[in-house]
């Protein structure tokens, strides 16, 4: 029996509602395909291959100028007319409570059309060129080439041929319903067709990005196909939000680890006192060894038919990793019709703390425990939980250490950068 | 104070620092509207214009108004050289230098009030040769329609009741006030020779929201030259300024960070409008086609001709858009200004991208900061 369940799909590029009727090959257009890509010119952003703090060359790129490269264009873009709404008009706010959900009122955001039927029992499907998919995105929606460096420097070519490696390029495009302010799409190797999966060099190229923005408000994030992907083409999302994720602020506990797992100096923790229960990862000794680690985990969930969500946050330092099962829960007609009538998709955003609310009631009567009310339908429960958890570490070769920590209290994790004072202790769960 | 003679309107200066406070400059169209030559009227106290039958009331207010420094208007009656009597809107603004906030003038803007039913024509009475101060109608083209039919008016055949009391109408008012806008704008343009800036209010952070710490912050953050104005106050006042925009109104000889003369400090900006940017070659079309933007809640790109803190122009590029805080609604507009003629590192960008840099990181920290309610201070 095939689980499926129906959806209007988010439209993230201008080219997705007529992308069953345009043919192949010749489009004559400027578009992100074999036909026109090799041919064009793209900006090209080149990252450091080596993230640490080194002291910058003459002639490397300012620390802010990645964020100014982004928000510029993003902006011209805006004057172009390419957004489908100013998401700046709509309203949004920090709902009251101890972990400061962020809710915005978005009645644009969701199309008025017929919803799409999305399988959601298979998290890894063939690649289907039928389908919309990125390379039949108009160049205009591109922003830059996202490459390395294979040096110490960051550096910016404002127009380069789009095949200026060997190997496809990594394209960051706008999303033209984007959730926020510079919402954009980091899609790797475009040309390679890759469908929506986790690999480790795609992940790693995620990781550079948020190392490359070197902000605390610059966030990445990851939805599997069956957590609410609506596309079958593999993409990153990203945008800027100036106050933390509650994600961000709940309460973490380490998960000791047995010597083997140490040598990444990965460190892993669970999240605690929080609707949605996930693994945080953070350090590493590298930002590969980071990549490594939480790809395995990525890969035997989507291999094992898990769907999941990710959060790359604190500049590539710190990434949150959420099993998922709402879709399978919908298509069995688990959810209540209440919450179902919010129309939310909990993908990462809205799993980390960001819930765009479609009706004006909902917006209005928005309240942390309402929020946790439905992120908490999302979670795996605790013993489906400890049970994922524990072939993540198999694949991730992570050793759970028998010994106790001192200390069996929530560890609460530091807010990186915050204006707004928060609560201390721990959440009362309900 | 030549350049204000190109100036339409009737209008005086005066000089309160002076004993008597009399009126230092009267224009062309004060003379005419009045019937006293202009150099009759230099020296004079502008109580000149008042009369017998000039009300005590509105008298009053105006002596109020002065005594505290603030701006006033009010429909008086007041008397021309020849003795008769005549109704005018009388608009009162005092004039502030900029930095050290001490009113340097007085500037009264006077506008003749239509009557309301067709004029009785009555012999013209002679009245006592007192001075009043008498709103001068002027016979010069008038921007209103509805003074269309009137534009000149014999005086002679005009006879007022003079005990009839006259209300300015809403065109009146727009007159009174785009006069006094234009002899800002003027007194601005060339401030430069005279070494003043000067407002139209007392131009210190007492009269505007102070931003929140945190705002501050984030836009401290931001390289580009820009300010914020805020249009919900009057007369849009500058409410942030960033370094890079102070610097770009001083002067650099030498090609180094150090400037050789420097720009206006933050103190003398804030809470002032931007028009001390402008000078005399600053088009007005550019400005217009900015104010139209600005109302039209639109962003626009321009180039125009600005002026330094020393008077020496430059060519700016010119984009101003409007910033929407969490509430969805226009909080701010923002302007990023961008020298043309110095040498700038953009590392690969474009010009136009790297000015719209700065709008999209304002943007940003304006709708998250407010949407956490940090954007003001508390004990606002």
């Amino acid at each position: 029996m095939k689980l499926t369940i129906k959806r209007v799909p988010t439209v993230v590029s201008n080219y997705q509602e007529d992308a069953g009727e345009r043919p192949r090959g010749g489009c004559g257009r400027n578009c992100l395909g074999h036909c026109c890509l090799p041919v064009s010119e793209l900006p090209v952003y080149a990252f450091k291959a080596n993230p640490t703090k080194l002291p910058l060359q003459e002639d490397a790129v300012p620390t802010d100028f990645f964020i100014n490269l982004l928000l510029g264009q993003w902006e011209d873009r805006m004057t172009q007319g390419l957004f489908r709404y100013d998401v700046t008009a709509c309203e949004t706010k920090v709902i009251p409570g101890n972990l400061g959900f962020v809710a915005q009122l978005n009645e644009g955001r969701h199309l008025k059309k017929r919803p799409t039927e999305f399988r959601v029992d298979r998290v890894l499907q063939p690649f289907d060129s039928a389908k919309f998919n990125f390379t039949k995105v108009g160049q205009e929606e591109a922003l830059f080439q996202f490459e390395n460096s294979g040096s110490d420097d960051s550096y910016f070519l404002r127009s380069a041929a789009a095949t200026v490696a060997d190997r496809a390029p990594n394209v960051v495009a706008i999303n033209v319903s984007p959730i926020e302010y510079g919402h954009v799409l980091l899609i790797p190797r475009v040309l390679d067709h890759l469908p929506q999966r986790i690999d480790q060099e795609s992940f790693l190229l995620a990781l550079h990005m948020a190392a490359e923005a070197a902000s605390p408000y610059f966030r990445l994030g990851y939805n599997s196909l069956g957590a609410f992907a609506t596309i079958n083409h593999l993409h990153f999302q990203a945008y800027y939000l100036t106050v933390p994720f509650p994600v961000e602020k709940a309460a973490t506990q380490r998960i000791p680890l047995a010597e083997g797992g140490i040598k990444s100096g990965v460190k892993v923790s669970k999240l605690m006192n929080y609707p949605v229960r996930g693994l945080v990862f953070e350090e590493g000794n590298t930002l590969n060894d980071l990549a490594n680690l939480v790809s395995s985990a990525c890969i035997w969930l989507q291999d094992n038919n898990v769907p999941y969500n990710v959060l790359i946050s604190d500049s590539g330092r710190k990434i949150f990793l959420f099993p998922q099962c709402y879709a399978e829960k919908q298509a069995l007609g688990e959810v209540s019709q209440e919450l179902l009538d919010t129309q939310v998709n909990p993908a990462v955003w809205e799993i980390s703390g960001h819930i765009v609310l479609k009706r004006r009631d909902d917006y209005e009567e928005a309240s942390e425990a309402s929020a946790w009310r439905l992120l908490a339908e999302v979670s795996l429960s605790e013993a489906r939980f400890e049970e994922v958890k524990a072939y993540i570490f198999d694949a991730a070769c992570l050793v759970q250490s028998q010994v106790e920590e001192e200390t069996d209290d929530a560890i609460y994790a530091p807010v990186p950068v915050g204006p707004s004072a928060v609560g201390e202790g721990c959440l009362v769960i309900p | 104070m030549e350049e204000l003679d190109e100036l339409r309107g009737s209008f005086l200066l005066t000089d309160p620092a002076m004993p008597g406070h009399p009126i230092v400059y009267a224009s062309r169209g004060l003379a005419a509207l009045t019937g006293y030559p202009r150099r009759e009227l230099l020296g004079r106290n502008a109580r000149l214009f008042q009369g017998a039958a000039t009300d005590r009331a509105a008298v009053s207010g105006v002596r109020e108004a002065v005594r505290a420094q603030r701006a006033h208007q009010v429909a008086i009656l007041n008397y021309r050289r020849d003795g008769s009597p005549h109704w005018v809107l009388l608009h009162l603004a005092p004039v502030f230098h900029a930095a050290d906030g001490r009113v340097l003038h007085f500037l009264a803007v006077q506008v003749p009030i239509a009557p309301a039913s067709p004029p009785r024509r009555h012999p013209g009475r002679p009245a006592p040769l007192a001075a009043c101060r008498e709103e001068a109608r002027g016979e010069e083209e008038l921007p209103c329609a509805s003074h269309v039919g009137e534009v000149f008016v014999d005086i002679d055949k005009r006879g007022l009741e003079a005990e009839e009391l006259r209300i300015a109408s809403g065109c009146d008012k727009e007159m009174a006030l785009s006069t006094a806008n234009n002899i800002f704008s003027t007194l601005n343009r060339y401030s430069k020779l005279t070494g003043l800036v000067v407002c139209e209010r007392r131009c210190d952070s007492v009269g505007i929201p102070a931003l929140s710490s945190s705002l501050n912050l984030s836009l401290g953050r931001i390289k580009q030259s820009f300010v914020l104005t805020d249009r919900h106050l009057p007369d849009m006042p500058i409410v942030y300024a960033s370094d890079a925009f102070l610097s770009l109104t001083g002067k650099d000889f030498c090609c180094s960070n150090h400037l050789t003369y420097p720009g206006y400090s933050r103190e003398e900006i804030l809470g002032c409008n931007c028009r001390f940017l402008n000078g005399p070659g600053t088009s007005a079309e550019v400005l217009e086609e900015i104010n139209q933007h600005i109302c039209r809640e639109e962003a626009c790109t321009v180039h125009l001709l600005n002026y330094r803190k020393d008077g020496s122009t430059f060519r700016d590029l010119l984009h101003v858009s409007p910033i929407r805080n969490s509430s969805g609604k226009v909080a701010f507009h923002v302007w990023v200004h961008l020298d043309e003629s110095a040498k700038h590192d953009f590392s690969g960008l474009t010009p136009e991208v790297w000015q719209l840099g700065a709008v999209g990181a304002v943007r940003v920290a304006v709708r998250s900061l407010s949407a956490s309610g940090s954007l003001l201070r508390p004990s606002q």
